[in-house]
């Protein structure tokens, strides 16, 4: 089916082109997908020829404006609930969802050097703030606070914890400096395949439960064939190579 | 130089405005600011209160300095009652917290005493308890004075403290302006625009123009003075200063000895040896070469003419000298086609014949 | 369903953020309101302007600059570090300086323009009646501008209430520091717990009605804001 559609894509695609029938998709994606979205968006567009018009920003505040009308077609959440809620809530178009990416956590620091590969800073307590994304709100909150508890340091680190609303602002906190150590994305802090800037800590994957991001086509994309395509697209090679780059898993 | 005067010299230069004043003033009595808005009397008497500073300045009052090249006493310390010209009691204060405000400030143990007699001389004993919304505009400007006054003050300041009220307000309040005249026994600087009430009030003037000071004397030789702009006005007049003589109850008239003559007028609520001031207007004025015969004018003086000078409207301006001596002044405004016909010249006898005689006190 | 545990936390830290801000602004505010209504120095309005930047600056750039400044390299994270008080950022004490900062102006200009309109008269009169500056000050000055401090003091306090933004970006959202109500609403309504939302920010559009019933109340002629 897969195939089929790709196919069909294509075909579309070549249709669209020579008679200049490209379509646009309007997009909400989760902000700690940000970077690698916009590379993917520029390949697709022209491979494609569709256009995109994308807003980043936290899932919690895209399911709301979602459930209140907001014209978006296709949904990359930070999660699978959000896609999965929307789905029973029919929300969506039925057997479009997937998962596009699996997310990385890395501890990070703006200073270079202060987190070596065993992270021992975190267990000596030796930083002034450790900041997370809000565990209430997002998924990358949720794995930070799993990686305290396997590593025994819950306790110990709380009266440290400062709670970023969103995996975006959590990073904010952290890059200031104002937070010496933050839980944020690997996507976040890595450019082709290494973290440039600061100093970090890929957390181990068994530490934490996978961060699936799901997406999901919604209602208001039925019939549009960019959505589709961008589905299509974000499942193909190019896209792969591109989040794996990134540092998230498929 | 006496200890009790008031010497002021001030300078400032702003682009539009400029002033430059050396004045000695009299330490007691009246002085009346007088000129035309803009003449920098305001400002001058805000710069004497402290309420304005300029750097160049100097003033000594009654032999305290209050300002000079080092020091620079600010408003608050310098012994003065200042009188605003609009209505200026707190809003949020009745009439007496308003007197009081001040009166506990100046901590002085007089307080009481000269609330007493500020109540009393302004007459606003029955007004104590009311908030200033509740006074008329005159009321109001009266609680003010007394404001001031309760202070017991070395230096009286007023700055037109009549010009924002109507002619029936000002009616109201003049009594006790003239009053305090009688009774204060410290200086008062009066601000003024209006000839009438320096003539009724002050006992001496400084004229004013452009921010300097034109002429200075007392209020009798300005007002006559024919180079000055007073004499020029519509309503200039010569003040003559007298005192009461003796009364005829049966015509109901006063006869009052002036310097050089004496003058008769309608009955007057004064008693013997009562001082008077009155005006005599230039325009109810008019002379005879030859004493005149029957007349229904009651008062026909011999005089002298001093000066002549032509003015607008083929008018003349005649400034005579009542009697012999050169004391009293009196002003008279004759067409010019009658100074021709008469012939009228300097040193010349006359009779000044006088239409209407103004009561000031 | 009424207020959770954490929903009354975070109202009792809202309001002692508002009230000891509100304290704090009015101390300072009050000079600087004092200075910019009777000045005639060419700074004026250079300090006014800076004063009303928060009005027309979105939250977002005054919660950047200030994470900035006050974080470990900025000039103002230097001096607090040098004071050996550690940083502002996702303290209450840094919460209390950014919105004396924010709501400076909402409290500012009340007190500035009911200065301006009490003009210089009422101060000169008290001068010639024996009354020093500090005298001059709490005689005639509170008692003839007070409706433009309770302006000043309700609206400080509302906008600190009511400020959202800056606090999300500097407060950090630790529960009984820094997560006040606006913040507390979004988390609900981010966590989708719509019912918890409703109580919280239904709360507050009455509160912030009776505010500005009580300021045009108190001072019908006050429409700035």
């Amino acid at each position: 089916m897969n195939t089929t559609r790709t196919t069909l894509a294509i075909l579309m695609l070549t249709l669209a082109s020579a008679t200049a029938l490209a379509d646009e998709v309007k997009v909400a994606v989760a902000a700690n997908f940000t970077a690698p979205m916009k590379a993917i968006a520029e390949a697709f567009t022209q491979d494609t020829g569709h256009t995109t018009e994308i807003a980043y920003g936290s899932t919690g505040k895209f399911y709301a404006q979602i459930k209140n009308g907001a014209p978006f077609q296709v949904l990359l959440a930070a999660d699978d609930i959000t896609p999965a809620k929307l789905d029973s809530e029919g929300m969506t178009v039925p057997d479009s969802r997937f998962t596009y990416a699996i997310g990385t956590l890395v501890l990070w620091s703006a200073k270079a050097g202060f987190i070596d590969d065993q992270a021992t800073v975190l267990t000596s307590g030796d930083f002034n703030k450790l900041a997370i994304a809000n565990p209430k709100l997002a998924p990358y909150g949720v794995a930070a606070m799993e990686t305290l508890e396997k590593l025994g340091l819950t306790k110990i680190v709380e009266p440290k914890l400062v709670l970023g609303e969103n995996i975006a602002q959590t990073l904010q906190f952290a890059s200031t400096g104002a937070a010496e150590l933050g839980f944020v994305a690997l996507s976040q802090v890595i450019k082709d395949g290494k973290i440039t800037e600061g100093s970090g800590w890929i957390v181990p994957a068994e530490m934490y439960q996978p961060i699936r991001q799901n997406a999901v086509i919604l209602s208001a994309g039925k019939d549009n064939a960019a959505a589709t395509a961008l589905m299509d697209y974000l499942k193909g090679d190019k896209s792969r190579e591109i989040i794996l780059s990134y540092g998230y898993k498929i | 130089m006496p200890a009790d005067s008031i010497q002021a010299r001030f300078r400032l230069d702003y682009p539009e405005f400029s002033l430059d004043v050396d004045l000695e003033l009299p330490g007691r009595g009246v002085t009346a600011l007088f000129g035309h808005s803009g003449s920098g009397k305001t400002t001058l008497l805000r710069l004497i209160a402290g309420l304005q500073r300029v750097r160049e300045g100097y003033l000594r009052v009654n032999g305290e300095i209050w300002q000079d090249g080092q020091r620079f006493l600010p408003t608050h310390q310098r012994p003065l009652g200042y009188v605003f010209q609009e209505a200026s009691l707190f809003p949020h204060l009745n009439a007496r917290r308003n007197l009081e405000y001040g009166m506990k400030r100046a901590g002085n143990a007089m307080s009481s005493a000269a609330l007493q007699q500020a109540v009393d001389l302004l007459g606003i004993g029955h007004l104590l308890d009311r908030r200033p919304h509740q006074l008329s505009g005159g009321e109001r400007q009266r609680v003010a004075i007394a404001r001031a006054l309760a202070l017991n003050p070395q230096l009286l300041l007023m700055d037109e403290p009549l010009a924002a009220l109507d002619l029936k307000r000002k009616q109201e309040i003049l009594p006790y302006l003239e009053r305090l005249h009688d009774a204060l026994e410290i200086p008062v600087l009066y601000v003024s625009h209006s000839p009438d009430e320096v003539a009724r009030l002050a006992d001496t003037v400084v004229l004013m123009e452009q921010g300097r000071v034109l002429a200075s004397g007392r209020v009798a030789e300005l007002f006559s003075r024919l180079d000055l702009s007073l004499a020029q006005d519509q309503d200039a007049s010569a003040i003559l200063e007298g005192v009461v003589l003796s009364h005829d109850d049966d015509d109901a008239l006063t006869h009052l000895e002036i310097p050089g003559g004496r003058l008769t007028v309608t009955r007057l609520a004064c008693d013997i040896h009562d001082p008077v001031r009155v005006r005599v207007h230039a325009r109810d004025v008019s002379l005879a070469l030859d004493e005149p015969g029957a007349s229904s004018i009651l008062n026909i003086l011999p005089a002298r003419i001093l000066e002549l000078r032509e003015i607008e409207n083929a008018q003349v301006l005649i400034k005579l000298c009542i009697g012999t001596g050169e004391k009293t002044p009196l002003l008279a405004r004759i067409t010019r086609y009658s100074r021709n016909r008469l012939g009228l010249h300097e040193g010349q006898p006359v009779f000044a014949q006088i239409k209407a005689v103004a009561l000031m006190d | 369903m009424g207020f959770s545990n954490a929903d009354l936390q975070a109202i009792g830290l809202t309001l002692r953020l508002a009230s000891l801000v509100t304290l704090i602004l009015l101390l300072i505010g009050t000079p600087i309101a004092w200075w910019l209504a009777r000045t005639t120095s060419r700074w004026k309005g250079s300090v006014g302007a800076v004063v009303a930047l928060p009005l027309v600056l979105p939250p977002s750039v005054i919660g950047f600059y200030l994470l900035i400044a006050m974080g470990p390299n900025g000039p103002v994270g230097q001096f607090t570090q040098s004071l050996g008080l550690g940083i502002l950022p996702f303290t209450y004490w840094g919460l209390v300086v950014a919105s004396v900062f924010y709501s400076m102006p909402f409290v500012v200009q009340p007190i500035q323009n009911a200065i301006e309109a009490l003009g210089e008269r009422p101060l000169e009169v008290a001068a010639t009646l024996r009354a020093g500056p500090w005298d001059r000050f709490f005689t005639v000055v509170v008692p003839l501008a007070r409706p433009g401090f309770l302006s000043a003091a309700i609206l400080g306090f509302a906008h600190t209430v009511g400020e959202f933004g800056v606090v999300l970006m500097i407060g950090g959202n630790i529960p009984g520091v820094t997560r006040v109500v606006s913040v507390q609403i979004y988390d609900h309504v981010e966590a989708m717990e719509y019912a918890q939302a409703h109580w919280l920010a239904g709360s507050m559009v009455i509160f912030s009605f009776l505010v500005l019933l009580t300021l045009y109340t108190i001072n019908p002629n006050q429409r700035r804001f």
